[in-house]
């Protein structure tokens, strides 16, 4: 069932049509990241700018997509807002099996609707809807009133955007089925660009499996592992939030714009905490049994006499992180207010929060103030982010125009650059050393789940240059060969490279199967290729000093090690990408 | 004779692995829709998920419309497809008051209780039971 190339809708804004193209490359890139640098070389354009309507924003999914357990995630490629060059962002939700089931493989959308549209395909469906009655609508109202208008209930994805992506934010973000984001490196001006403020996937295919049993015991199997083994326990249990008291504890988590990395009010914002208090309920995306999903509940008194509404908000460490540490909110409760906030105006929580939190030391250092951010800001004021996240969202004045482009523009702008907590965007929650600053700073998509670089610091004492960028390149390319799958990465201990192997082998597919330990490493230079082909220079990313003064459980960042690790990691990245020549 | 039932659906998270193990065991099918069980969001008050099943009905609605006699009646509730029989004319999928039948092409797909869905979800929101039983709580 798996053919041996790919089906692919593009699909042109402008006229309100699409063609479906058959593309030869199965064995060789397999799908996901592998499928998406493929169409963007086919489709995109390294000489123009991410805001020319010609440039694709790409949907890919991947082989095994639907057909094993966590196989559940979708690649979203693009020419970045905020780097102005290629990147790929992940969200799971419904979006990878409603792909499946809109019998495509890859989703390529250009050209500039008209009007405010949302696109509707399906596997006998193509329309570009009017919508520009949804000017300005944020994401959770945009949902429901897209769930009014189109059918298929449980069994589409809704994609969306809020004012952020309207207004051309670079940290803002795709929403995928209300919980779920393709969230960093501006997904949500990629499509607002193309004045698109919704994309519904109707998943009503139906495909033939294999005959015989070897299929579904092989299903079976796989099922145990992540539901009757310990493996998946960390993300059934706390989920990621888990994080927040372990990262803590060894003095590696960002607080107040990382002027810490411990605190003792972490027991107002732990896992556990949210657990015990905040959490509603579980949800999963479709295909994952997991149910990492952890959705928050947060209630407002809007008027007297008891008067209350409910807001349900999804949590994860990384918003936490954003939201909470490092803007000082020690109650789970404000954190899921200014999270809700920053969902509905559609922005990323960790580039927002992140930026924010350089505003208020920015403001408490004298650098800026209320003209800029025009409302107060300081550290654990719930409120005054609450406002400040509309700011943002909504580019209100000259600073958070700049804000929204990243907070090194605003920095360079007004000051204070040497705080700014980037890593070639704002960074993720961990401070855990110099390795990590590396991976993240020269990282393809400056996030965290491009290698474990976090990890590596933790279970490595030495400081051992070769042997961090080996493991830092290595690891990369075993990443890429799960999202050309394309597996959620919580599934990186489950299926090992034999495992996936004999999915394949299970689904007809020989040549995936025996190619699996040459993909990796073709599909990690194909990314780079295209992302130096569009401007990336290793030495272009600097490191704010901020990151070299740290401390944490490992003692003082070693200056020296990071620089020399940060120069040999950016050789090694242009190494394996052939100096970014194509091919 | 046991029938499936969903004694805890308050439990559901989404992740369809219900109707993908009863598409891809009973129906030898990958899709959302051709399964016995099939899952919805509700919004709403409530939020959450809803299951659209066979509720075994005695006598079953959609027989009763069968022009062809490919639905049987059967023993405990619900009925058995004589799929020979279907020309997959689709008054069973309008007569079903519960939306329980999916129809695609000539094919329909109704709940066999079977339960081999039963085993797939991770929450325990379902239960193959004896129809004298089908109330009581849903394993921990």
């Amino acid at each position: 069932m798996i053919r041996d190339h790919f089906r692919v809708l593009v699909v042109d804004l402008g006229r309100g049509r699409g063609r479906i193209e058959e593309v030869d490359g199965r064995d060789s890139v397999a799908g996901g990241s592998g499928l998406a640098a493929m169409l963007f070389a086919r489709y995109g354009s390294a000489d123009r700018p991410w805001d020319d309507p010609g440039q694709p924003l790409i949907f890919a999914i991947g082989p095994l997509t639907g057909l094993f357990p966590l196989m559940s995630k979708t690649v979203c490629a693009f020419c970045s807002p905020y780097l102005d060059q290629y990147t790929e962002s992940h969200a799971g939700g419904r979006s990878a099996l409603a792909l499946r089931f809109a019998d495509l493989d890859g989703l390529v959308i250009t050209g500039h609707a008209p009007t405010l549209s949302c696109l509707v395909v399906g596997s006998r469906t193509l329309a570009v809807e009017d919508v520009h009655f949804m000017a300005g609508m944020d994401v959770l109202e945009s949902g429901k009133l897209l769930r009014s208008m189109f059918g298929g209930s449980g069994h589409r994805s809704i994609l969306r955007i809020g004012a952020a992506g309207e207004q051309g934010v670079a940290m803002s973000c795709i929403n995928a089925d209300t919980y779920r984001h393709f969230g960093r490196l501006g997904g949500g001006a990629a499509m607002g660009v193309k004045n698109l403020k919704a994309i519904v996937v109707l998943g009503d295919a139906v495909f033939d499996l294999p005959p015989g049993r070897t299929y579904a015991d092989l299903f079976s199997r796989v099922y145990g592992l992540v539901t009757a083994t310990g493996m998946m326990t960390k993300y059934h249990n706390l989920g990621t939030a888990a994080n927040l008291a372990s990262l803590n504890k060894i003095r590696a988590l960002p607080w107040r714009n990382l002027q810490a990395t411990s605190d003792a009010a972490i027991t107002g914002v732990s896992g556990e905490r949210f657990a015990e208090e905040a959490l509603l309920r579980n949800s999963a995306c479709s295909g994952c049994p997991v149910g990492c999903i952890h959705v928050g509940f947060v209630r407002e008194q809007f008027m007297a006499a008891h008067r209350y509404l409910l807001k349900q908000v999804a949590y994860d460490y990384e918003p936490i992180f954003s939201l909470g540490t490092m803007l000082g909110i020690t109650s789970a409760f404000a954190v899921l207010d200014v999270l809700d906030q920053v969902e509905r105006s559609g922005l990323d929580a960790m580039s927002a929060g992140v930026a924010l939190a350089w505003a208020t030391e920015a403001t408490e250092k004298g650098v800026i103030g209320e003209r800029e951010t025009i409302v107060r800001l300081r550290f654990g004021d719930r409120d005054g982010y609450c406002r400040a996240v509309q700011a943002l969202a909504g580019a209100e004045n000259d600073f958070y125009r700049l804000l929204g482009r990243g907070t090194l523009h605003a920095a360079r702008e007004y000051g204070g650059e040497e705080f700014a907590c980037v890593l070639g965007q704002e960074m993720a929650g961990y401070a855990t050393g110099e390795v990590f600053f590396v991976s993240q700073s020269q990282g393809f998509r400056h996030s965290h789940l491009d290698s474990g670089g976090y990890s590596y610091d933790q279970q490595h004492a030495e400081r051992d240059v070769q042997a961090a960028v080996d493991f830092l390149v290595r690891d990369e390319a075993e990443r890429c060969v799960l999202t050309s799958m394309v597996s959620c990465l919580f599934a990186r201990s489950v299926y090992s490279r034999d495992l996936l192997g004999e999915c394949l082998q299970s689904l007809g597919c020989p040549g995936l199967a025996s190619g699996l330990e040459a993909l990796g490493p073709r599909v990690q230079r194909m990314r780079w290729q295209l992302r130096i082909q569009t401007g990336f220079s290793p030495g272009s990313v600097a490191i704010p000093k901020r990151f070299y003064r740290l401390s944490n459980w490992k003692g003082a960042i070693d200056p020296a090690y990071l620089e020399e690790l940060k120069g040999a990691y950016g050789r090694a990245i242009m190494a394996l990408a052939g100096g970014g020549k194509s091919g | 004779m046991k029938i499936l039932t969903t004694p805890a659906m308050n439990r559901c998270i989404g992740c369809h692995s219900c109707s993908l193990a009863c598409a891809r065991l009973v129906h030898g099918r990958l899709s959302w829709d051709t399964a016995g069980i099939r899952i919805r969001s509700s919004g709403g008050l409530t939020t959450g998920f809803t299951a659209a099943h066979c509720l075994a009905c005695s006598p079953p609605t959609c027989a009763a419309h069968c022009p062809t006699g490919a639905l049987v009646p059967r023993r405990g509730g619900g009925v058995t497809v004589r799929r020979k029989l279907c020309i997959g004319c689709g008054e069973c999928v309008v007569a079903c008051p519960v939306d329980a039948i999916f129809q695609h092409g000539a094919e329909i797909f109704v709940c066999i209780h079977c339960g081999r869905c039963v085993q797939f979800c991770p929450h325990h929101c379902l239960a193959l039971e004896e129809r004298d039983t089908n109330r009581v709580e849903a394993s921990p």
